[in-house]
């Protein structure tokens, strides 16, 4: 129904004898004791689980294409990527802290994914309809999901940052500093640290594997040399949308540990 | 000392208490710190003697009550201001990257100095705070921790500030570098103008550089007064406990 005809099906038969594959995995957490036979057995089912959800939701949404219906959408990809960018914080966290992470994180990736989905997809590619979620949802997802990391490595190493380097920055404050150059160096290596991904990312590309994206083309049939183009359009999407992210995260964020009087805010790195 | 009042208090504390968390750390304080030279703050550990002197430069401000500087409530100064013109050194020292006098410079720029011009002269702020000129170019990170000390003393110096507050500026040096650092301030106190709220834990220093003598414990007041008196005729038993227990 959706693959160009030159596309190579996968019956339920193939997808049946794939699951031997995880078994070879399963057999091998057995055998060497590791413990993760059970995580990878519940893992494998709910991969297939998710994946089908996913895949008949954008049949549907393929098939009877509602601008807010695919807005809607990506609301819960927003979400979903905020939770997990989030979601791994050390326990010390006060749930005050977690809400105003999330928060942040979350505003950075709707302004940040939004704006580049819009220039990309209006822009770059001229989708028509504005909202043909065929290109919304997947270029969407690709672009969280790497913001999502971004927001989540940024905030992390922005609280471990001010923490390891409290000396310094109340030495700053104690001279009559104003926090945002008290706290320039955690917030230029937080973003340092959230962007080296981005670079090697860039580095990389094509060398090392095949994004995902350029092989699903390629693997649908479509030109190598389209698949490129794309591709291309990806990476450099990916790298804006991560860096919108993270400068976002880090400047609010960083707000969030002096008091407005200037103050370290009393309380242990998130 | 700019156009204050002489005879007004430096400081004043007024029914101050700390909270942190559960615990108090200072408890309903009622204090005048004079415009003396040196003022020392003892007492045994845990009395709250830094986290007095943190909120004479507003790193923390009280839970309850109130803190004076100059006469006024000390939040009625923009705190940017307030911070250049009380200079605060930590126990331990934190070197900023770079030189000594990329320190001293980046202390300069936050007091406002865009032109290395209207900033002091690194060399004669050094001088003041016991190093020679020849540090100027070393790296601040590798100094020891004596030189450190001095480094600290010198950036706060560089925002021409009227007060300076020293948290137990020894406690990391050895006995003979803490003797020379303790002249080095008290030659500030004398001959730099600059008034010097000093926490230490040791006696010999409050008794031999200071005029003033606060003494704390458990988060409370004392007793207060000339350094002489609490020397030699401290009037709480607790005070003379505690100076007898050190000796």
């Amino acid at each position: 129904m959706i693959a160009p005809a030159n596309t190579l099906d996968v019956s339920y038969v193939g997808l049946a004898s794939a699951s031997a594959l995880v078994l070879v995995a399963v057999a091998i957490s057995v055998w060497q004791q590791l413990g993760l036979a059970r995580g990878f057995i519940v893992g494998a089912v709910r991969a297939l689980v998710q994946l089908f959800a996913v895949g008949y939701i954008l049949v549907y949404l393929f098939l009877h294409p509602q601008w807010w219906l695919v807005l809607l959408a990506l609301l819960v990809m927003l979400v979903a990527a905020t939770g997990t960018a989030t979601r791994r914080r050390p326990g010390k966290a006060d749930p005050g802290s977690r809400r105003r992470l999330w928060t942040i994180s979350g505003t950075a990736m709707l302004l940040s994914a939004g704006l580049t989905l819009a220039y990309v997809t209006q822009l770059v590619v001229h989708v028509r309809p504005w909202y043909d979620p065929r290109y919304l949802i997947p270029l969407f997802g690709m672009i969280v999901g790497n913001a999502m990391n971004g927001a989540a490595l940024a905030a992390e190493r922005l609280a471990s940052e001010m923490e390891s380097r409290r000396g310094e920055v109340e030495a700053y404050l104690a001279l009559g500093a104003v926090p945002a150059r008290a706290a320039a160096e955690p917030v230029r290596r937080a973003l340092v640290a959230s962007l080296i991904p981005s670079v090697n990312g860039l580095m990389v590309v094509g060398l090392v594997q095949l994004p995902g994206m350029m092989t699903g083309q390629i693997l649908a049939g479509q030109s190598p040399l389209l698949a490129v183009r794309y591709q291309i359009v990806v990476a450099f999407m990916l790298a804006g949308a991560t860096a919108m992210t993270s400068v976002i995260v880090v400047l609010w964020y960083r707000r969030t540990f002096f008091t407005p009087a200037a103050q370290l805010a009393v309380r242990v790195a998130v | 000392m700019s156009e204050s009042n002489s005879a007004s208090p430096l400081f004043s504390l007024r029914n101050v208490t700390q909270q942190r968390g559960d615990a108090t750390i200072l408890r309903d304080l009622t204090l005048d710190l004079p415009r003396t030279a040196v003022t020392a703050l003892i007492g045994p550990s845990g009395a709250g003697k830094t986290s007095l002197i943190r909120l004479l430069n507003r790193l923390d401000d009280p839970s309850s009550g109130e803190v004076l500087f100059d006469g006024k409530p000390i939040t009625a100064y923009p705190v940017f201001a307030l911070r250049r013109r009380v200079g605060f050194v930590f126990q331990r020292p934190t070197m900023f990257e770079g030189t000594v006098a990329g320190n001293l410079r980046a202390a300069a720029m936050l007091a406002g100095a865009a032109h290395a011009t209207d900033a002091p002269d690194v060399t004669r702020v050094l001088d003041a705070a016991g190093l020679d000129g020849s540090y100027a170019t070393r790296d601040a990170g590798r100094l020891s921790g004596g030189e450190q000390q001095r480094v600290s003393i010198a950036r706060a110096l560089m925002t021409r500030p009227d007060v300076l507050l020293l948290d137990e500026p020894t406690s990391a040096l050895d006995p003979e570098v803490a003797e020379r650092l303790l002249t080095t301030v008290a030659r500030l106190a004398r001959e730099g103008g600059v008034s010097v709220v000093m926490v230490t834990h040791r006696l010999s220093e409050a008794q031999r550089a200071s005029t003033f003598t606060v003494m704390l414990e458990a988060g409370r007041l004392v007793e207060a007064g000339a350094t002489e008196r609490i020397f030699t005729g401290a009037t709480h038993a607790r005070t003379r406990a505690y100076i007898a227990s050190t000796e």
